[in-house]
C-alpha cells in the first residue's frame, strides 16, 4: 500500500480518502508558533466530483490512490458502457454512465478522450476540449445574416443541442468548445 | 520597517546585539524543530553537528544575565518542518528583553511597535485570556475539559476531518485556536492573547493560579504576530522543562536536543526578572502592504533559493 506523507501534498496528488479517490485541490499549512501544526486540504473527489475539506496532523500518512489520466480512443457504445482502447497497448476498458456523465453528448467513435483510471477501471471520461461535429437539425438561416445576433438552436450528431449563428445549415459542420458548451466556429470539409 | 524600528529602539534606549545563529544547543520546544549543520575545522577537527537557531532567545538570555540591559536584535530563525503561505523555514525575528519590566508594559510597547510597522498608528488594542476566549467563542472552560471533550467540540463545530484526527489534549486546543477562534482574532485590532494553559508555558513563568503561564501572543487580521513571556528565570525549572521536552521528543521517535548547558549556568547565576517578545517581520511587513502570501515579502522562498 503506498502512502504519502503530508509533506508531499501538492494540488493534483490523489489520496484514497473514506474508500474513495480524491484529488488535492488546495494544501494549507497552519501552524501555531508554539503548537501543533496541521494541512488543511481542499479535495475533490473522483468519483462523485463533489469538493471536500480535511485537516490533516503535519507528519500523517495517508493511502495513496492508484489513479491515472490517460488518453484513450472511444470505439463504441454497447447500450449500457462506454468501451475506450489505448492507443499504443490496444488495451481496451468500458466505462459505466457514472463515469461518462455528460461527456457522451459530445464524443463519437474515434474521438481521443482522457480517461480517468482508477485501479484500471474508469471512473471519469473528459471530451477532447474542442470536437468537429455535423448538424443534424436546425432551422432554416436567413440570407445575408454574418453576425448571429442571438442565433438558434441546433442539434448535433452526438444529440448535443448548441446555439449557433443564424446562417448556419442543417448538414453542416462546426467546432464546439466542450468546457463551455459554446460553438466556435463552421468547419469546412476537405 | 526596519529603518523606523531601529529609531524606536535607539530612541528608547535598547541596545542592538548580535548572537550566533549556529551554534551546539539550541531551543528544546517540542512543536519546534532546528535545521541542522556541521562544522568541521580547527577546534573540531572531527566535526561538530551545530544547529540553526529557532530563535535567538537563549543567546539573548545569557546577555540579560551577564548584565547587558535592555537588548534588540533583527535575525533570522530557521524552522525545520514549516513552509506554507505564512511559514517559510528561513525567516526574520524581532526579538527583544526588557529587564525589570512585567507583561503589561511589554504588551504596549509591542502595540506602539507593530503601529510603527503596520503605519497604523491609531490601530485598537484589545485583549483577552486564552480562557476567556475560548469561554466567549465556543463556550468551553479550557481547565476542566478533557481531550474528548475538546475533540467533540471540533467535531461539533465542524472542523473537517476533526472525527479522525488522534491528538493529545494541547492539540486539540491548537486545532480549536487555529482553525475556529484565531481567524477572527484582530480584524480590525491588535489582539493580544494572554495567560495561555500551563501546559503551553513554554519559556515562561507560571501564574501564581498553577493553571496559567505568563505568556501572550498577538494576532492581527487572523495572523499570529508575536510571541511574549515574563521569563522564566529559576534555573532548576528551565532544566526540568528541557527534560520533559526531550522526553516528549524521545516518545515520539524524535532524536533529543543537546541541552544549552551556558544559559542552564547563566540562570543558575542569576537572570533578571525580564519579559522578553518575538515579532515575525516577515508577517508585519506582508500585512503592511497587504499582501497574502509570506512568498511576496522574501527576496526567495526556499522553493526559489
Amino acid at each position: 500500500m503506498a502512502t504519502y506523507s503530508t509533506n508531499e501534498f501538492r494540488g493534483g496528488l490523489k489520496l484514497l480518502l473514506d474508500g474513495d479517490p480524491c484529488v488535492i485541490i488546495e494544501n494549507e499549512f497552519v501552524k501555531p508558533g508554539k503548537g501543533q501544526a496541521f494541512n488543511r486540504v481542499k479535495i475533490r473527489n473522483l468519483k462523485t466530483g463533489r469538493v471536500l475539506e480535511k485537516t490533516f496532523r503535519s507528519g500523517e500518512s495517508v493511502e495513496a490512490a492508484d489513479v491515472v489520466d490517460r488518453d484513450l480512443q472511444y470505439l463504441y457504445n454497447d447500450g449500457e458502457f462506454w468501451h475506450f482502447m489505448d492507443g499504443e497497448s490496444f488495451e481496451q476498458c468500458q466505462a459505466d454512465a457514472n463515469a461518462v456523465g455528460d461527456t457522451t453528448k459530445w464524443i463519437k467513435e474515434q474521438d481521443t478522450c482522457m480517461v480517468t483510471l482508477w485501479n484500471g477501471t474508469p471512473i471519469a471520461v473528459e471530451a477532447p476540449n474542442f470536437v468537429f461535429l455535423e448538424i443534424t437539425e436546425t432551422d432554416p438561416g436567413l440570407k445575408g445574416d454574418t453576425s448571429g445576433g442571438g442565433g438558434k438552436p441546433a442539434t448535433l450528431e452526438t444529440g448535443a443541442v448548441v446555439r449557433v449563428p443564424l446562417f448556419i445549415q442543417t448538414g453542416e459542420k462546426i467546432k464546439v468548445d466542450t468546457r463551455t458548451g459554446e460553438y466556435v466556429s463552421r468547419v469546412k470539409d476537405e | 520597517m526596519l529603518a523606523d524600528l531601529r529609531a524606536h529602539f535607539a530612541a528608547s534606549g535598547v541596545l542592538e546585539v548580535e548572537t550566533p545563529l549556529a551554534g551546539p544547543a539550541a531551543g528544546t520546544d517540542p512543536a519546534l524543530q532546528p535545521l541542522r549543520a556541521r562544522y568541521t575545522g580547527p577546534g573540531y577537527p572531527w566535526g561538530v553537528e551545530l544547529y540553526l537557531q529557532t530563535s535567538p532567545e537563549f543567546a539573548m538570555k545569557r546577555l540579560l544575565a551577564a548584565g547587558s540591559g535592555p537588548i534588540y536584535q533583527v535575525c533570522k530563525a530557521f524552522r525545520d518542518g514549516e513552509a506554507g503561505r505564512l511559514h517559510n523555514p528561513e525567516f526574520t525575528i524581532l526579538e527583544w528583553y526588557r529587564p525589570g519590566v512585567g507583561l503589561p508594559a511589554l504588551i504596549d510597547e509591542v502595540a506602539t511597535v507593530a503601529r510603527l510597522a503596520l503605519q497604523a498608528p491609531k490601530l485598537a488594542v484589545e485583549c483577552h485570556s486564552y480562557a476567556a476566549l475560548f469561554d466567549s467563542r465556543l463556550g468551553v472552560d479550557v481547565f476542566a475539559a478533557d481531550a474528548a471533550a475538546l475533540r467533540e467540540l471540533a467535531v461539533q463545530n465542524r472542523v473537517p476531518g476533526a472525527d479522525r484526527l488522534v491528538l493529545e489534549r494541547d492539540g486539540w486546543l491548537d486545532l480549536l485556536l487555529s482553525h475556529l477562534v484565531q481567524p477572527e482574532l484582530g480584524a480590525d485590532s491588535l489582539c493580544f492573547v494572554t495567560d495561555y494553559p500551563a501546559s503551553q508555558a513554554a519559556l515562561a513563568r507560571l501564574n501564581r493560579d498553577g493553571r496559567t503561564a505568563a505568556r501572550f501572543e498577538l494576532f492581527h487580521r487572523g495572523i499570529e504576530l508575536a510571541n511574549g513571556f515574563d521569563e522564566l528565570t529559576d534555573g532548576e525549572q528551565q532544566a526540568a522543562r528541557f527534560e520533559s521536552d526531550n522526553c516528549t521528543r524521545r516518545a515520539r521517535g524524535d532524536t533529543p536536543i543537546h541541552v544549552d548547558r551556558h544559559l542552564l549556568g547563566a540562570m543558575q547565576h542569576g537572570l533578571p526578572d525580564c519579559a522578553g517578545v518575538a515579532v515575525g517581520l516577515d508577517r508585519l511587513l506582508m500585512l503592511r502592504l497587504g499582501l497574502r502570501d509570506i512568498d511576496d515579502v522574501l527576496s526567495f522562498s526556499l522553493q526559489r533559493c
